[in-house]
């Protein structure tokens, strides 16, 4: 049977496992002194010291959400918060470990750097062990660091914008994460400074019952753009492993962002990411998301739209097997008048996975003018599989236009009749309609990126169908 | 005679060394006469159905059709609405939604009762629908090209392939711009019925069933749909139209007629049977097949 070359892709690259081994492995559970101990190994500041006290205190009377996905199985006194692999930063890939730096080849992220991309930045465990630009943008005044370095040497920045777009009492998993937070990539994009090749950064989490809890903030100033793109994978353990990342976006006057994500975490990730940007005005915000690993992720990407003129789209995408249970959706506020909003969100389930897409649309009485636009589909490839919209729409205008779509569906036994009548096997036809399905939200991720989804798509549906 | 020589040289093609003798060579040269008559009468046969009953929701619909088309024939079967056409059609496909209770059907010889639907068509059958599914997503070009691979198990040249399809269209007074829509997506019922026999040109089958490709359609896009089969019609393939009105067959010369009226063939004819119907109806047949 000749099969086309997507299909011949290695599906064990996500699931390369390499020894457990590292530099320094906190103890498992939460305790000031474990976050004092952190805070020694990070070397903090000592403002950053007294940042982590007050969040685990704020974690501590935090209560667990009680909506969404049960989470319960998530025992904390079992998570290792801070894995230090053993490595220092570098910034040439021949100075990173052979085994690091093999899973970063495999996962092709020095071949994009080559080919497409102006900067990277690779996380593995806790801490960035590579991270790298291009020398014009250094020229221009672009900064793209690691955060830890950004804490030292872009103090008043850091502290300027460190969690005050994702305030630590926002819930309790941001709080863990002002706790323990480790890695991730600082971004300034001076005033004006265009940006036209995208960045990347890349998080890969190998330690096994540990966590991931990297931080990324971008600042790009007035004027400015730039496209960031984020990966994420891990390789399988038979015990739960959580991420609580989070992305802190500031998109200045006039200026616009693109924030790229394919989210491939193994499947027993607890992924309870936190995203949010505030947007000036004129500026917009994009953001293109594919969701594909975790066991639960729980997921809402938020654009506020502080500006007069603010837009923001979001184009996203859930896939979810057996086993998976993928809470996402999309937050906007429109703060402003003259604001805009557009929601392009989709999901697929197969053999018993569930998708829900949770929304909120927030149109305050002073955002006259603004527009919203939100449309939701689902396709369900069997029976045992579940879908579900939970849309939150709060209009405290009449001036605005408003419209929510959503759609349900499965495949339907005409629509595979007639592909199988023009030669497709059962299994392509499939494959044929669910890649039509997510073609437009392919058509919005970097190319190389729709290629992997492409490929994640059809690996996700072999042996799907019996 | 030729009993004895097959099994002569049946003989001689596991063990060559009779081939020596003079005889064996004369016998030879006759068989390969008889061989490539056999081959001729084999391979002017595409499709055979041989008293065929389907039943559709435990509904039976098709009570014993019988139906033998060859190469470089048109056939037509006519009907009134609820006579087995779709019926006929789809069972000829194995749509799993019908369920064949008896009889046969075999194309090139070859039994394809439980043949796969991909099967069938890669043996060279296509189906032109009715109701055309609609595929969001998959732009005509990327949905024919897959098709096509398919159907030939070898890479499509995309250059090769767009130059071939923009002909097509062009015959077929299609908008260009289709090309890169999705497959069926917003397309009027006309666009619909003209991609179907864009697809019926760009697959190129041995045998192409229309199932009311002209219902629907306006005089001129019918003329189209005529000129679509003239261009795929020559003599190493056939095709077989399904409709329940006569208009396609004022722009399209066919060689056959078949009338069938509640689940059976009632009466086969030529052109001028279509005629016939035409002034006067299926009465008459219904009456016939209610005996």
């Amino acid at each position: 049977m000749s099969k086309t070359k997507l299909d011949e892709i290695n599906r064990n690259i996500y699931d390369i496992k390499n020894k457990d081994e590292y530099d320094f492995k906190i103890k498992k559970g939460l305790t000031p002194e474990i976050i004092e101990e952190i805070s020694k190994q990070k070397n903090d500041p000592e403002w950053m010291k007294e940042f982590r006290l007050k969040a685990l205190e704020v974690y501590n009377k935090l209560e667990l959400p009680t909506w969404g996905p049960d989470i319960s199985e998530l025992n904390m006194d079992e998570i290792a918060t801070y894995v230090r692999p053993k490595t220092g930063l570098s910034n040439s890939w021949e100075d990173v470990p052979d085994d690091i730096k093999n899973t970063f080849d495999k996962l092709g992220i020095p071949e994009a750097e080559r080919t497409s991309l102006a900067g990277v930045g690779a996380q593995y465990d806790s801490e960035v062990v590579y991270h790298s630009m291009k020398e014009d943008l250094i020229k221009q005044g672009v900064i793209y660091t690691d955060m830890e370095t950004a804490v030292r040497e872009y103090p008043e920045l850091v502290k300027e914008h460190f969690m005050k777009c994702v305030p630590v009492y926002d819930h309790k998993f941001v709080a863990l994460h002002g706790a323990v937070w480790s890695g991730g990539s600082f971004v300034y994009v001076p005033k004006g400074v265009k940006v036209d090749i995208p960045l990347q950064s890349y998080f890969r989490l190998n330690s096994p019952e540990s966590g991931q809890f990297e931080h990324t903030l971008i600042i790009v100033d007035e004027g400015a753009s730039l496209h960031f793109i984020e990966g994420c994978s891990a390789p399988k353990y038979n015990k739960v492993n959580l991420h609580a990342g989070c992305v802190e976006l500031y998109v200045k006057d006039n200026a616009y962002l693109r924030y790229s994500t394919i989210e491939n975490w193994s499947k027993n990730m607890l992924n309870l990411n936190t995203k949010k940007a505030i947007v000036g005005k004129n500026a917009k915000m994009d953001w293109v998301s594919g969701s594909f690993g975790s066991k639960i992720s729980m997921l809402y990407p938020m654009s506020i739209l502080n500006g007069e003129g603010a837009k923001t789209e979001y184009t996203g995408i859930s896939f979810a097997g057996g086993g998976q249970n993928l809470d996402n959706g999309f937050k906007v506020v429109h703060n402003s008048p003259n604001t805009s909003s557009l929601v392009n969100a989709k999901s697929i389930s197969k053999n018993g996975g569930k998708c829900t897409y949770r929304s909120l649309v927030r149109i305050n009485e002073n955002a006259k003018n603004s527009k919203s636009s939100v449309s939701c589909e689902s396709l369900m490839l069997d029976d045992i599989s579940i879908s579900d919209t939970i849309p939150t729409n709060d209009i405290r205008t009449d001036e605005v236009e408003f419209s929510h779509e959503a759609k349900i569906g499965k495949i339907s036994d005409k629509t595979i009749f007639y592909l199988m009548s023009r030669g497709m096997s059962e299994e392509d036809a499939k494959a044929m309609i669910v890649r039509g399905f997510a073609n437009p939200i392919a058509k919005e991720l970097p190319v190389e990126y729709a290629v992997e989804m492409n490929n994640l798509i059809n690996l996700e549906l072999e042996g799907a169908i019996g | 005679m030729v009993p004895g020589l097959f099994g002569n040289l049946k003989n001689c093609q596991i063990n060559p060394e009779p081939l020596a003798t003079l005889e064996t060579l004369e016998n030879l040269a006759i068989l390969e006469t008889l061989n490539s008559r056999k081959e001729i009468e084999m391979s002017n046969k595409l499709l055979e159905i041989k008293d065929l009953y389907v039943n559709a929701e435990e509904k039976e619909i098709l009570k014993g059709i019988n139906l033998e088309i060859n190469k470089g024939e048109i056939h037509v079967i006519m009907g009134p609405n609820g006579s087995g056409k779709t019926t006929t059609a789809n069972a000829i496909l194995n749509n799993p939604a019908y369920t064949k209770i008896n009889g046969s059907i075999t194309f090139e010889g070859e039994n394809i009762n439980n043949f796969k639907t991909d099967e069938i068509a890669r043996k060279g059958i296509f189906m032109s629908f009715q109701l055309p599914e609609e595929i969001p997503g998959v732009s005509v070009t990327n949905f024919l090209k897959y098709a096509k691979n398919k159907m030939t198990g070898k890479p499509v040249k995309i250059f090769e392939f767009k130059d071939e399809l923009k002909k097509y269209m062009d015959e077929l007074n299609m908008n260009p711009k289709n090309m890169d829509r999705s497959l069926n997506v917003g397309f009027s019922g006309g666009e619909k019925k003209k991609n179907e026999i864009l697809q019926m040109l760009v697959l190129n089958p041995k045998l192409a069933i229309l199932d009311e490709t002209d219902s629907g359609l306006d005089v001129d896009a019918i003329r189209t749909v005529s000129k679509g089969i003239e261009m795929f019609k020559n003599d190493n393939n056939a095709v077989l139209i399904i409709t329940h009105n006569t208009k396609i067959l004022h722009s399209l010369k066919v060689d056959f007629v078949h009338v069938l009226v509640n689940g059976r063939i009632v009466k086969t004819g030529t052109q001028e049977l279509a005629k016939e119907i035409e002034e006067n109806g299926y009465e008459k047949y219904k009456k016939i097949s209610a005996q």
